[in-house]
């Protein structure tokens, strides 16, 4: 039996066309409804219907007279003099036209179905085997030697740096980090797609990005050692970067707030009309957030351009994803807000690289967000307060370690095309060695911030309420010198 | 003749209008705030009025904007009190336009979003359908739907992404459909809205004002009667404001957009559709300030936001009695213009603070430390507070008037306090 399915263009597209000009929405279509009608969606603005209507019948079924939806539909066949294209002969039954407003593409079955909770599988898109080779039937990306170099040295440095600052933390010079063990390839050559302009919001192991934008070793230290030369004057925990100049957002600690301020950010670039996007970057914990879901669901309504970089490394502190989630990945997730992904092998910058690449693209010209799922391991302690062997085995660990490097997998591919050999490698790892000691020793030596920065940047002026309190706190200081280290500037 | 004056105003539904718009300043540093020229005006207007001195004050010495405080330079007493007058001109009283609350709001909406092309609202059933209190009414179809941006339900998220848009240039304006769905938004605005403007060391600023109808409504239930005032203003780099009137709402809503911090304006259900006569000319409230509503010698009773009204309405009572309260509405929930406050406090020595907050944790509570630690010589009686209970607000007709602040209970407290 043939059933009926609405057709013509979905409001979507109609909205888009309109939003996307940002200019004064033009009138909507006079209704042609006969005003006697009693109106049966009360609840719903009279132009919703009332367009929807107008798009999508050219076509009335018959014994239409029996049927309960009369009002909605007669007016359009009254008012029209020509025939109606005859509706094929299989027996129409009026009672099957679907036409509630929630859903849009779809039929009425008589067959007690459920929708099962295995979502059709999501394949993972790589194109660097294990060793570095391409695989068959790949196409690799265009990549000149010059830029895959680049990628590969902010690789290695950052993971000097990464251990460089663990180890200054175990040495108690700061009191934390969190290193990316494991995820460079995810981070440096996701970041390497994007242009400078897109604004990145990213949760807390992202500092490979920021490398890839410019941010100095220097004033990575400055930030961990949160002296007067951190560009956050020394407010926030180490790590939690913020560079305007870099478009890179300060980080703030809860998890999934970063989600709905990119597609602010992408809302406001939408309406600049710039040629960016906003980037955000998260966990696979981060996905059970509220935040996750409103922030997914609100880009694909608002159709802004922002790629949601999940990084799933399997582990969230010591809750496996089993524990976090029942759906099969990240990337399925997006169908049910209406929005598109892809899930990539994080391992393979290469494949990373692309798919970013070709993600940011569509993402601007088509106004739409995207879901890129990253698939990765986290190789690190979740920070320097945990200790990961509790909750998992050295043996898994190790594998993943020596075995799935995304960096050594790298290596092999540039190695294989004659960019690469292994005295360069050991000149990059001690030149970069050299490098972030000095920084490191330099961001020890500067001072502190002041005192005066306790107070400043709460408003953009200081109101008379903190001054009163930043006089009754040097009142005390100056009368207790002891209270105060000396060294710190006021 | 001056008393029944004044009773003759408090009758007439019209409020003292506090400030001249010759001294209200801008509270950013921004320098294209509109100088008004109505100021000049009506200073002169109200010097000419017999039987009421008015001196002007040097507001730009709370040191808040570009202005460096200054203690020395603020000798006079009195705010400068704008007032309508009865007698005789009446080419002069007849100026400005009525118009109800919400349309005050809307039209100080419209003038920033006329203004300034990056402003915009984001929040649920704000564009074609105008708001749930027809805050925005018109606006969609006159500024499009990317500048009036209907949102799904997810209050954390809308105001998260008016932060986001905020960072990256944008002046959003979150229309919270009623304040107590706010509290969705607290992460959000606890924890990124104060914060990332001082985390970030300056980089980046949030300049988005939050909006919404707060406060205990005609039996909307317990979930809708929230006063979010108490739990806002502890959270640091914020600012609060709450209008009473369509002449503060407009005023305050303009300021509150071209303020580079965030600031969250508080409107109250029930005084939607409140009428006044508004200037004409275009005018900018000082966020930080507060106003003069009735000045006297007896007592000083503060308040804000619909018990204003409650305030005025006890204040007939008390005038027949024979009192004289000066009544100031604090307007600026945090900081609290203790200036304002203190002159008031230096001339009557008596404070009775009436609000609808709860009890425990209220404006009132922290008002009342504030004016304790800094003019506690000045004071002949403690400092009286009136609020409501710390009950969830029934439903029921004569439970939730209970629980709101009564004008007779504001004139049994103020006769209780000038027994001292």
């Amino acid at each position: 039996m043939a059933l009926i399915r609405r057709a013509g263009r979905s409001l979507s597209m109609l909205k888009r066309s309109s939003l996307f000009h940002g200019k004064q929405k033009k009138q909507r279509q006079q209704p042609i409804v006969s005003p006697s009608l009693p109106n049966l969606t009360p609840h719903l603005p009279s132009s919703l219907i009332r367009l929807q209507i107008n798009t999508t019948y050219s076509a009335i079924p018959r014994g239409i007279s029996s049927c309960s939806f009369r009002s909605s539909y007669i007016p359009n066949r009254l008012l029209t003099s020509e025939a109606q294209p005859k509706l094929p002969d299989e027996g129409i039954d009026d009672t099957q036209f679907l036409d509630f407003p929630g859903v849009k593409n779809t039929a009425f079955t008589c067959d007690l179905k459920f929708v099962s909770e295995k979502s059709e599988e999501v394949p993972c898109y790589r194109v660097l085997s294990e060793l570095g080779e391409p695989v068959d039937g790949a196409k690799l990306p265009q990549m000149a030697d010059a830029l895959a170099l680049r990628i590969y040295e902010n690789m290695i440095t950052l993971q000097v740096m990464d251990y460089l600052f663990y180890e200054a933390q175990r040495q108690g010079r700061f009191s934390f980090y969190m290193t990316c063990s494991g995820e460079e390839a995810a981070i440096v050559a996701s970041a390497a797609a994007l242009s400078n302009e897109d604004v990145i919001f990213a949760q807390y192991r992202e500092q490979g990005a920021l490398m890839w934008r410019g941010f100095d070793l220097q004033e990575f230290a400055h930030q961990c050692y949160s002296n007067s030369a951190d560009y956050g004057k020394g407010r926030q925990m180490p790590i939690h970067y913020g560079s305007k100049k870099h478009n890179f957002v300060t980080i703030s600690s809860p998890i999934a707030t970063q989600l709905s301020h990119a597609v602010g950010a992408a809302y406001s670039l939408k309406m600049d009309r710039k040629d960016a996007c906003a980037v955000t970057y998260f966990g696979d914990g981060a996905t059970s957030e509220g935040d996750f879901h409103a922030a997914m669901n609100f880009a694909a309504v608002m159709e802004a351009p922002v790629l949601f970089i999940c990084r799933n490394n399997g582990w969230a502190i010591s809750t496996p994803i089993t524990d976090q989630y029942r759906s099969d990945g990240v990337a399925t997730k997006s169908r049910a807000y209406g929005m598109r992904s892809i899930c990539v092998d994080g391992n393979d910058a290469l494949a990373v690289y692309s798919a970013v690449k070709s993600a940011r693209s569509m993402a601007i010209s088509e106004s739409r967000p995207i879901l890129i799922e990253v698939l990765t391991y986290r190789v690190s302690h979740h920070s320097t307060s945990d200790d990961s062997t509790k909750y998992r085995s050295g043996e898994e660990l190790s594998h993943w370690k020596v075995m799935r490097d995304p960096v050594v997998r790298f290596r092999r591919w540039l190695e294989g095309n004659g960019w690469w050999n292994r005295q360069k490698d050991t000149e990059l790892q001690s030149h970069s060695r050299k490098k972030i000691i000095a920084a490191m020793m330099n961001a020890e030596s500067m001072k502190k911030p002041p005192l005066s920065d306790l107070f400043t940047d709460v408003y953009d002026s200081i109101p008379t309420n903190l001054k009163e309190q930043e006089s009754y706190v040097r009142e005390a200081v100056a009368k207790n010198p002891n209270l105060y280290p000396s060294d710190v500037p006021l | 003749m001056e008393s029944t004056a004044l009773l003759q105003k408090v009758t007439a539904g019209m409020a003292f209008r506090g400030t001249p718009a010759s001294l209200l300043s801008s509270s950013s540093a921004s320098s294209h705030v509109a100088r008004i020229k109505l100021g000049s005006r009506s200073v002169i207007r109200v010097s000419r009025l017999s039987g009421l001195t008015v001196k002007a004050t040097h507001l730009n010495a709370y040191g808040f904007g570009t202005m460096p405080h200054n203690s020395t330079a603020l000798k006079t007493v009195n705010k400068a009190v704008a007032v309508k007058t009865e007698t005789g001109s009446t080419a002069t009283a007849q100026q400005g336009h009525e118009l109800l609350l919400f349309e005050a709001l809307r039209e100080g909406l419209e003038e920033e979003m006329e203004r300034d092309p990056t402003v915009c609202v984001i929040g649920e059933d704000v564009g074609h359908y105008g708001g749930s209190y027809k805050v925005t009414k018109g606006m969609a179809e006159k500024f499009g739907d990317l500048r009036l941006l209907d949102t799904p339900i997810a209050e954390n998220s809308f105001t998260g992404m008016a932060i986001g848009a905020a960072m990256t240039g944008l002046r959003p304006i979150v229309e919270g459909m009623n304040m107590g769905f706010l509290l969705l938004a607290f992460n959000q605005i606890a924890n990124n809205c104060g914060m990332l403007h001082y985390t970030s060391g300056g980089q980046f600023t949030i300049p988005i004002v939050i909006r919404g109808p707060g406060g205990v409504g005609k039996q909307l239930g317990a979930e809708h009667s929230q006063r979010l005032e108490s739990y806002f203003q502890s959270v640091p780099g914020l600012q609060m404001v709450a209008c009473s009137t369509p002449y503060n709402a407009k005023g305050l809503m303009k300021a509150a957009i071209r303020s580079e911090n965030p600031v969250i304006l508080f409107e109250h259900v029930l005084l939607y559709n409140l009428k006044e006569r508004i200037p004409d000319e275009e005018y900018v409230l000082c966020l930080e300030e507060a106003e003069l509503v009735r000045p006297g010698q007896d007592i000083t009773i503060l308040t804000y936001s619909r018990m204003r009204h409650h305030v005025l309405q006890a204040v007939k009572t008390l005038v027949s009695k024979g009192y004289d309260p000066e009544v100031i509405d604090i307007r600026s929930l945090k900081p609290f213009d203790l200036f304002a406050i203190g002159n008031s406090v230096k001339k009557t020595h008596k404070v009775l603070i009436v609000e609808e907050c709860m009890r425990t944790g209220g404006i009132g509570a922290s008002l009342r430390a504030a004016i304790m630690e800094n003019f506690f010589d000045e004071l002949d009686a403690p400092i009286g507070c009136l609020s409501s209970q710390d009950v969830p607000t029934p439903y029921a007709g004569p439970l939730e008037d209970l629980t709101v602040v009564q004008p007779p209970q504001i004139v049994f407290a103020v006769e209780q306090l000038c027994k001292h």
